[in-house]
């Protein structure tokens, strides 16, 4: 009784040095991305990303069985926009306090055109009126960075979470 | 925050009433008491009659268990079942219960197998259930062991009546059940085999989460058209459903127990509201437009008048196309407060890599992150909360008040009450 599965592990192929030059960099971006989703300003959120990037927020089981479904999906900042604003301006949903923490920062690789392969995980703790503070979701960024005018922006971040059941749903990007 | 981690998260026991207490409101029709929504021994007897009785339960799509050995993890009701694809191409279902001592055996969601092996004692299961071999069934040194009248076919697990259509699979614990064709009505049936026409389908993926709420609530939401023009501001900003569109709220005419919400969306991108309906509507937004429209195209892909078909099968099976992103959605009831969504996201196979990205792009409107798919999360916890933490214990059910059944206004909730009609006759309510 086996399920058939693809691993998501990226091996290593960047020299030591220059993987923590930009490590260091990569987690002052994931800082900077989680206190303005963390401070409610969603609509900033879309700035993180190329214009062309690629945003996916799926289930780690998806991820593995090769599954293309996103909870969330977009397809360039146009899309990531749609939703920050919807999220600001339309959605109904009960008021919370996002809490992103991002570890285990990691880079795997350099092309030569200088876009960077990285990951690191992440916890999102939420907290509703009068509930606890809950990990609401457990995972792992995967993502592809690309330099435009000096600075790193996304091409491609998915968000593959461990949480195999989510607690009701899911307001904020992760 | 999972209905176990709410710091306030007691019922009261007026709320958690006992079966002799539960006293349908004399106006049966136009009102539902709390308890439905709050009562442990209530939600016990649906379990027993409802999901255990003359009921045919989704439990996978074909699609899942393709191949000899495929099996995946499913439920009927809150009862952990196992379906699994045996080598004469049959699908069968029996409950994840090793006839031994009990043990939930198979634990991967999904996967491959020859045989079903409980890991406790070795105890193994061919793939349709049937009991295998018993380790040491003579015993050692002709000491212990099975006694000599103990039959394997005996033991095997318990397997549940199997129906499939179209690619989909449902179970049932009754022996003697209706066809699946009559116990959905040729008006139900009409919808679903629009989305289920034979057509091999590609699965895309799953969503998966709990809702804080009572499992009738998600019937009752996809039977209420209402809630739909007003909660959704995205639907009716962008068209895909304001009151005035051409829409319909089926109920099926047998027993009122499967309905089918369907509209169908104006050519142009972007509704036309009148002004005496925009007065109505609180969360309509003048001139919202998307960056990105291609979002919003609705690719005419089959001969039907709707644009958009919710389905409610019961007792635990919802049917979603909405516009061209389409899924199925399997309700897992957890107790009176709590239910699991299991959502699976799919197209076909014949497919272009094209519309397959469009289907993704559209499925931003569903699941517990869609544009429409968490505000009907949040507000069904909002209702379970209400009707479990509050004093008064009604709930009021007067628009369109008299029809039960299908009705051509969104403004009704005639399909909630013949749903209720329905319910209180198996329930003996």
């Amino acid at each position: 009784m086996k399920a058939t599965i693809q691993s998501l592990f990226r091996p290593r192929d960047i020299a030591p040095a220059r993987a923590t030059a930009l490590r260091h960099e990569i987690e002052d971006f994931n800082a900077d991305y989680c206190a303005v989703l963390d401070a409610g300003q969603v609509e900033a959120w879309p700035g993180f990303f190329a214009a062309d990037g690629i945003y996916r927020v799926t289930a780690r089981e998806n991820a593995e069985l090769g599954m293309p479904v996103g909870l969330v999906y977009a397809q360039g900042r146009g899309m990531m926009h749609d939703r920050a604003v919807a999220i600001a301006k339309t959605q109904m949903f009960a008021p919370r306090y996002n809490l992103h923490l991002v570890t285990n920062t990691r880079v795997s690789r350099e092309s030569a055109d200088g876009e960077v392969e990285a990951q690191a995980n992440f916890l999102l703790l939420q907290t509703l009126v009068e509930g606890p503070s809950t990990v609401h979701m457990a995972g792992t960024y995967y993502d592809r960075f690309v330099r435009i005018e000096g600075r790193l922006l996304l091409k491609e971040r998915q968000a593959i979470y461990d949480t195999t059941i989510i607690a009701n749903d899911l307001v904020y990007p992760l | 925050m999972h209905s176990t981690h709410a710091v306030i998260n007691r019922t009261p026991k007026a709320k958690d009433a006992e079966l002799a207490a539960c006293k349908w409101p004399e106006d049966a029709a136009h009102f539902i008491p709390d308890w439905v929504y709050t009562s442990e021994a209530v939600y016990d007897q649906e379990m027993d009659k409802i999901f255990r009785g003359r009921s045919w339960n989704f439990v996978a799509l074909e699609a899942e268990v393709p191949n000899t050995g495929d099996f995946k993890r499913s439920y009927v009701g809150a009862t952990p079942v196992v379906v699994s694809r045996a080598a004469d191409g049959s699908i069968n279902v029996f409950e994840n219960r090793c006839a031994h001592r009990g043990a939930e055996f198979c634990r991967h969601s999904q996967g491959n197998a020859t045989e079903f092996v409980c890991p406790y004692h070795q105890w193994s299961y061919d793939l349709k259930g049937n009991l295998q071999g018993v380790p040491f069934k003579r015993g050692v040194n002709r000491e212990g062991g099975m006694p000599k009248d103990f039959r394997n076919e005996d033991h095997g697990l318990r397997k549940l009546h199997v129906a499939t259509r179209n690619g989909v699979v449902f179970a049932s614990y009754a022996a003697d059940m209706e066809s699946l064709e009559d116990y959905m009505t040729p008006e139900i049936l009409k919808d679903f085999d629009v989305v289920f026409n034979g057509k091999r389908l590609k699965v895309h993926g799953y969503y998966k989460n709990e809702l804080p709420c009572n499992w009738k609530m998600y019937h009752e939401n996809l039977k209420d058209p209402y809630h739909a023009t007003l909660l959704h501001s995205f639907l009716v900003v962008f068209g895909l459903l304001v009151a005035g569109n051409d829409a319909a709220m089926i109920a099926d005419p047998v027993h009122g127990r499967h309905g089918t919400m369907a509209s169908a969306k104006k050519e142009d991108k972007y509704a036309a509201v009148s002004d005496e309906n925009k007065k109505e509507m609180r969360s309509y937004h003048e001139g919202m437009r998307l960056q990105d429209e291609r979002f919003l195209d609705f690719v005419k892909e089959f001969d039907s008048p709707w644009s958009v078909t919710m389905q409610t099968i019961w007792p635990n099976l919802i049917v979603q196309r909405e516009m061209n992103t389409l899924g199925v959605r399997q309700i897992v009831p957890n107790g009176p407060n709590s239910m699991l969504m299991l959502w699976t996201m799919f197209g076909y196979e014949d497919d272009t890599e094209e519309m397959t990205q469009h289907r993704l792009r559209q499925g931003n409107l569903m699941g517990p992150a869609g544009f429409l798919g968490l505000e009907d999360n949040e507000a069904m916890k909002f209702v379970q909360e209400g009707v479990r933490r509050s004093s008064t214990d009604t709930n009021v059910l007067k628009l369109d008040a008299g029809n039960v059944g299908t009705s051509s206004s969104l403004i009704s909730e005639a399909a909630i009450r013949a749903m209720y009609g329905y319910y209180r006759e198996v329930m003996g309510f």
